[in-house]
C-alpha cells in the first residue's frame, strides 16, 4: 500500500527525521501560521506531480487561495486530488537521494544513495548511485553506513546527520514492513538542518495486520477493485473490454496475453485462485458483471480444483441471475468433460483450445474497440 | 535421477490437521511420497491417514527421522514454523503458504542459507519428481516420468504446461514451483544449476512472469553455465505497469520487470520462447 506523502512524513517525524513545517489544507483559515512563501502539493499516489501541475508555490495568502483552488479537485494522472499539503518553503543548500528497498534478486534490504537528489532516480546514471546491501539476520551495521556516507562527498557534520537519517529510515523500513522508504530529496538547508522534502513509502499489504496504526486506504485502487479486495478476490481493471476469469495468477495473465495475439484486449483480470466454493464463484461473476465487459472469457485448468465443481458454480449464477454478454469458456484438466456438459447446458460457448477461445472472444469483442 | 527431492525424502507436514493438511497428506500418500509425520501444536497424539501427528517439529524429527518439511500453516504463523523446522535440522523446507509478509520471508530465506538448507517458496505449489515423490499441492495426475525439468513462478500455468507435455508423451524429471512472491528461497538459477548437473534431465522449461529480474538473471546464467536446451514462457506481456497481477511478485515497478525485457534477455541467451503456454510441448518436440 502506497502512503500519501503527508502520511509518510508523519512516520518520518515519529522516527525523528525532520520534515518541513506543514499541514493538510482545505481553506484559507488553514494557512494562518505557516508563513510565506509556501508550497502546495497535491496528495496522489503517483509520481511526476510537479510536471503535471500538482505542486505550486504561493507567495501570499491570496495567491495560496487561488492555487489551492487550482490543485484541489484536479485530475492528476487518473487520480482526483482530494488532499493538498501546504508546507513552508525551504531554502535548499544541497540535495541528496536516500532510499531503502527490497532487492528481490539478493533477497536483502538495499540502501541506495546519491548526491544527485531531487531528480527522478531512474534518470540518474548508475555510477552516481551508491548501493549497499544489509543482511537481514545481522541488521544495519556501522560499516554499511560508513560505506554509503564515504561515497556522498559530505563534510564531517553533514555525514553524521545523514548517518542518523539512514539509521532511522532503515529502522522504519524494517519495523513497518516496508517495500520502499524513499527520501527524494533529502536537503541541507542554509541554516544547517537536514530535512526530508518528500516521502515515498510503500508498506507490504500482507503485513498490514501487524500495523494497526496504518489505516488501509488503498488509494490506488478503483471502487470495484476495493470491493474485490474486501471480498478477498484478485480483481484488476484494465483498458480493454474482455473480462477474463481464470484460476491462478499466471494462467490469468497468460490468458490476457493470448487475447492480444488475436487483437483483443482484456478489461478485467480476475483470478479465481484455487477455489471451487460456489459462493466465491458467484461473487466473482457478480463483480465481473459490474465491470460491464463486452465478452467474458472463462479459462480454467482443473488440477486439485475440479473443473466440474467450478462449472456448477458458474451455471448456478448464470441460471439464477442471468448474464447479458456472451461467455466463452475453455476448460482443461480434471473432469473437463463433465464441466463442458454443464456449461453447454447453461448456454455457454465451449471452445476447444486456448487459441480458439481467445480468437472467438476477441472477435466478439470487436478487436478491443 | 531428479533434482532437489526424490523417493528418499522423509516428509513432515506443518499444519497437518487443517482442511488442506488432511487433504494433501492423502494426495501425497497416493502419489507415493514418504509422509512420516504431521505437526500441529496442541494436536500431538492424533493421526491423519495413519500418519502420526506431533506437537513440535523437534519431536517429529526425533521420532520419525523426517528430513523435509511441507509448510501449510497460515501466513502469520509461517515465519515461526519455518524457523522451527530449520532449527530442528530439517534440510528441505517447502513453503506453500501465500501472503507471508515479505520481511518474514527475507528472514527465513537467509536463515535457511545459514543452516545450509534448501528452501522452496513461499507462495508456491511445491515440487514433484514423477515416479518418486511429490511434496506440495500439485495435482498428482498430470505428471509423467521423463527427462524434461520444469521450474516455474506460477502454479496453475505450470499444471497446464506439464499436462500438455505429458499428453504429448514428454515426461518430466522434476517440476519445481518456485513461488509467486518477490522474495523466494530458490530461484531459476539454483534450479538451472541442478538441472544442468542432473544426468536424467535433457531439457529445461522455465515459466516466468513479469516482476523483478529473475528471468534476466537466469538468462545471464544460461549464457555462462547451461549447455542443455532451455525453453520458456513468460506471462504478463500485456500487463500494465504498477499493477500487481495476482501474485505479490508480479508487478512492473519503476520500469523494471517488464515481459519485454525478460523476452529480450532470453532471446539473447538462445532460449526458445513459446507464444502460448501449450506451445512449449511443440517446441520441445521440434528441438529435442
Amino acid at each position: 500500500m502506497k502512503l500519501f506523502e503527508y502520511r509518510g512524513k508523519e512516520l518520518f517525524k515519529k522516527y525523528g527525521i525532520m520534515v518541513p513545517n506543514g499541514r493538510l489544507v482545505e481553506s484559507e483559515k488553514d494557512f494562518f501560521d505557516l508563513g510565506f512563501p509556501l508550497v502546495l502539493k497535491a496528495q496522489v499516489p503517483v509520481g511526476g506531480r510537479g510536471k503535471a501541475g500538482g505542486i505550486k508555490k504561493a507567495d501570499n495568502l491570496k495567491d495560496a487561495k487561488v492555487k489551492l483552488g487550482q490543485i484541489m479537485g484536479m485530475n492528476l494522472r487518473g487520480y482526483k486530488v482530494r488532499k493538498v499539503l501546504a508546507e513552508k518553503m525551504i531554502d535548499i543548500k544541497k540535495e541528496l537521494y536516500l532510499s531503502v528497498s527490497l532487492d528481490r534478486s539478493k533477497r536483502m534490504p538495499l540502501i541506495m544513495a546519491s548526491a544527485e537528489g531531487g531528480m527522478d532516480i531512474e534518470s540518474v546514471s548508475d555510477e552516481k548511485i551508491f548501493k549497499e546491501w544489509v543482511n537481514p539476520l545481522i541488521g544495519l551495521q556501522s560499516f554499511n553506513i560508513r560505506y554509503i556516507i564515504s561515497k556522498l562527498g559530505l563534510g564531517k557534520e553533514e555525514g553524521k546527520e545523514v548517518s542518523e537519517v539512514l539509521t532511522q529510515i532503515y529502522k522504519l523500513f524494517r519495523e513497518y514492513d516496508c517495500e520502499l522508504v524513499e527520501i527524494n530529496p533529502l536537503v541541507f538547508t542554509s541554516d544547517g538542518n537536514v530535512v526530508a522534502l518528500d516521502s515515498k513509502i510503500i508498506i507490504n499489504d500482507d503485513a498490514l495486520f501487524r500495523h494497526p496504526d496504518i489505516i488501509p486506504e488503498h488509494v490506488e485502487l478503483t471502487p470495484l477493485e476495493k470491493d474485490a479486495k474486501e471480498k478477498g478476490i484478485s480483481f484488476i481493471q484494465l483498458d480493454g473490454n474482455i473480462g477474463v476469469i481464470a484460476n491462478g495468477a499466471g494462467l490469468t495473465m497468460a490468458t490476457l496475453d493470448a487475447l492480444t495475439h488475436f487483437k483483443g484486449k482484456g478489461g478485467v483480470f480476475l483470478d479465481l485462485g484455487g477455489t471451487d466454493d460456489p459462493e466465491k464463484v458467484k461473487q466473482a461473476f457478480e463483480l465481473m458483471k459490474k465491470a460491464k465487459p463486452k465478452v467474458i472469457f472463462l479459462n480454467l485448468f482443473g488440477g486439485i480444483t475440479k473443473c466440474d465443481t467450478v462449472a456448477k458454480g458458474v451455471k448456478a449464477v448464470i441460471s439464477k441471475e442471468g448474464i447479458d454478454c456472451p461467455v466463452i469458456t475453455r476448460i482443461k484438466g480434471m473432469n473437463e468433460d463433465k464441466a463442458k456438459e454443464i456449461l453447454k447446458d447453461a448456454g455457454l460457448v465451449t471452445a476447444t483450445t486456448l487459441q480458439d477461445a481467445a480468437q472467438r472472444s476477441s472477435d466478439l469483442a470487436g478487436g478491443g474497440k | 535421477m531428479s533434482i532437489f527431492v526424490d523417493e528418499k525424502n522423509k516428509v513432515l507436514v506443518q499444519g497437518a490437521t487443517g482442511h488442506q493438511g488432511v487433504f494433501h497428506i492423502g494426495e501425497m500418500l497416493n502419489f507415493g511420497t514418504k509422509v512420516v509425520a504431521g505437526v500441529t501444536p496442541g494436536k500431538g497424539g492424533q493421526d491423519v491417514h495413519g500418519v502420526p501427528v506431533f506437537d513440535s517439529v523437534r519431536e517429529a524429527v526425533d521420532e520419525t527421522g523426517a528430513d523435509t518439511s511441507l509448510v501449510l500453516v497460515p501466513a502469520r504463523f509461517a515465519k515461526d514454523a519455518v524457523f522451527e523446522a530449520l532449527d530442528a535440522g530439517v534440510k528441505t523446507v517447502v513453503v506453500i503458504t501465500e501472503n507471508i509478509p515479505f520481511h518474514d520471508a527475507m528472514e527465513f530465506v537467509h536463515y535457511a542459507k545459514y543452516k545450509g538448507a534448501l528452501l522452496i517458496g513461499p507462495n508456491c505449489p511445491g515440487i514433484a519428481s514423477p515416479g518418486k515423490t511429490k511434496i506440495g499441492i500439485l495435482p498428482g495426475n498430470i505428471f509423467k516420468v521423463g527427462n524434461v525439468g520444469v521450474a516455474s513462478r506460477s502454479g496453475t500455468l505450470t499444471y497446464e504446461i506439464v499436462n500438455s507435455l505429458s499428453e504429448k508423451g514428454i515426461g518430466q524429471s522434476t517440476c519445481v514451483g518456485l513461488g509467486g512472491d518477490p522474495i523466494i528461497g530458490t530461484t531459476f538459477i539454483e534450479a538451472l544449476d541442478a538441472f544442468e548437473k542432473d544426468k536424467d534431465t535433457k531439457a529445461v522449461v522455465l515459466v516466468g512472469e513479469i516482476g523483478g529480474t529473475a528471468e534476466e538473471d537466469a538468462a545471464e546464467y544460461i549464457k555462462e553455465y547451461i549447455s542443455k536446451p532451455v525453453f520458456a514462457f513468460i506471462a504478463g506481456r500485456t500487463a500494465p505497469p504498477g499493477k500487481r497481477m495476482g501474485h505479490a511478485g508480479a508487478i512492473i515497478a519503476r520500469g523494471k520487470g517488464t515481459a519485454e525485457s525478460k523476452i529480450k534477455a532470453f532471446e539473447k541467451a538462445d532460449v526458445k520462447l513459446a507464444r502460448f503456454p501449450t506451445d512449449i510441448a511443440d517446441l520441445i518436440e521440434k528441438y529435442v
